[in-house]
């Protein structure tokens, strides 16, 4: 499988450490505080983070009403935040009406809610195709959705930025919040997925 | 502008295809190059506007094969020597110096630099400001056209929204930042930003999916009101 958006070229990477020696001994960046952001995305920040608050959301109806009015602020109730987000509205999917997101000029991604976003999201193929033909897109991706659900596709072009709140599998009342967000997963809360019980943890324990 | 980056609607590009179990960063020259921006974009050198529209201004044939995280060290490059902070020769002679083994590398001078940056080429980050009210032109429900403009600089208009018309979603209420001017320093014109709904139809004709509707973000400016009374 080809993955064209991962393909470094070679004289990349020394021309980064190029720019990154002279802007050190310029004092003009601290290579250090660079280490510790890159520590914090790839350790801190990620799709656990949005897995949280639609866990939350799925168990407190008043939380889940806060989340729909101002995102960021019932984000905020549980310490998340931080930058490429200033807003955000959070999308409820429902059995008629499924939304998902893209930003077809860049990328744009809710950072402090979701990590950073995956290669796919970042591609020229998603980019390109989803305004247009989302039902094929989504397909291929393995979410098969019936004409009578009203698909809504979000081009997040501006500095509002989205989250899919995904619905809850009905086998799944009554679970504990970090039983729920295990199965909460970063593609049903872009909306190239729906969130399903089958990764049930105990699903086949016989209970 | 017109480019390739504005790639919505376009054929050509093949299926989606997700990686399994993906790293954050696909090698460490790409976490340096994101995080080092991340740094830079707390010195006031530049705004996100500005950034994103370096990125446009690359050459089609490179934006479709440096990948993600090269367009983003092409953008840093460029504006660094742009605001003249770190200059194109430096970056090669200190490429040449590793590629020579060259054990002590030449220091850069501080002279004759903008750096530290002075005051007045300072620049404000962030897209809204809070402590300005603005009033919203269109209320949700109400039908608008997207502004048929082709500017040649930054742009946040889709080039498929162009001159369609949809219907108002969700009013954010809010003085957000013109994108448009602030990347080329003619202010911020402080404005609402809409959700413009469109049914698929009225944007791909007989080609769009059934019950398809787009919901696109779009500044007051782009927007005109139907009856064209403004």
């Amino acid at each position: 499988m080809s993955h064209p958006s991962s393909k470094s070229k070679p004289w990349q990477a020394i021309r980064t450490e190029a720019i990154e020696s002279l802007l050190n001994e310029l004092g003009v960046i601290d290579s250090a505080r660079v280490d510790e952001i890159v520590h914090h995305y790839e350790e801190h920040v990620g799709p656990k983070t949005g897995a949280h608050v639609v866990a939350r959301a799925w168990s407190d109806p008043a939380f889940k009403q806060r989340l729909l009015t101002d995102g960021l602020a019932a984000c905020a109730e549980l310490g998340i935040g931080g930058p490429e987000t200033e807003m955000l509205h959070v999308l409820e999917n429902t059995p008629t009406v499924h939304n998902v997101v893209v930003c077809t000029l860049c990328s744009c991604y809710p950072w402090p809610i979701l990590g950073l976003p995956p290669a796919w999201y970042k591609s020229s193929a998603y980019r390109s195709r989803l305004v247009r033909e989302p039902r094929k897109v989504l397909a291929e991706m393995g979410l098969e959705l019936p004409e009578a659900v009203e698909l809504r596709v979000w081009d997040s072009v501006a500095e509002i930025r989205y989250l899919v709140l995904p619905e809850q599998p009905p086998a799944t009342q009554g679970m504990s919040e970090d039983a729920l967000a295990a199965l909460v997963t970063r593609d049903a809360m872009i909306g190239v997925a729906k969130v399903t019980a089958l990764s049930l943890p105990f699903a086949d324990s016989g209970e | 502008m017109n480019g390739i980056h504005d790639m919505g609607g376009l054929h050509g590009f093949g299926r989606v295809e997700p990686e399994i179990d993906e790293p954050v960063f696909h090698s460490e020259w790409e976490s340096r190059v994101f995080c080092m921006t991340q740094v830079l974009d707390t010195t006031g050198i530049w705004n996100l506007d500005e950034h994103r529209h370096e990125i446009e201004l690359m050459d089609a044939a490179s934006y479709l094969t440096d990948g993600y995280y090269g367009r983003w060290l092409f953008a840093m490059e460029r504006l660094l020597a742009r605001k003249n902070i770190v200059r194109h020769e430096e970056v090669e002679a200190r490429i040449a110096e590793y590629c020579a083994d060259v054990r002590h590398p030449v220091a850069p001078s501080g002279a004759g630099r903008n750096w530290p940056l002075p005051e007045h080429m300072k620049i404000r980050w962030g897209a809204w400001r809070k402590e300005i009210e603005v009033t919203p032109k269109y209320q949700v429900g109400e039908a608008v056209r997207v502004r048929n403009i082709h500017p040649e600089g930054h742009t946040r208009v889709t080039a498929y929204t162009r001159g369609k018309v949809g219907t108002i979603a969700i009013v954010n209420a809010q003085a957000w930042v013109l994108p448009d001017t602030r990347a080329h320093h003619r202010g911020e014109n402080l404005q609402p930003v809409y959700s413009v709904r469109f049914a698929a139809q009225d944007l791909w004709g007989p080609q769009a999916e059934a019950n398809h509707f787009l919901h696109v973000d779009l500044s007051e400016d782009h927007l005109e009101s139907v009856s064209g009374a403004d």
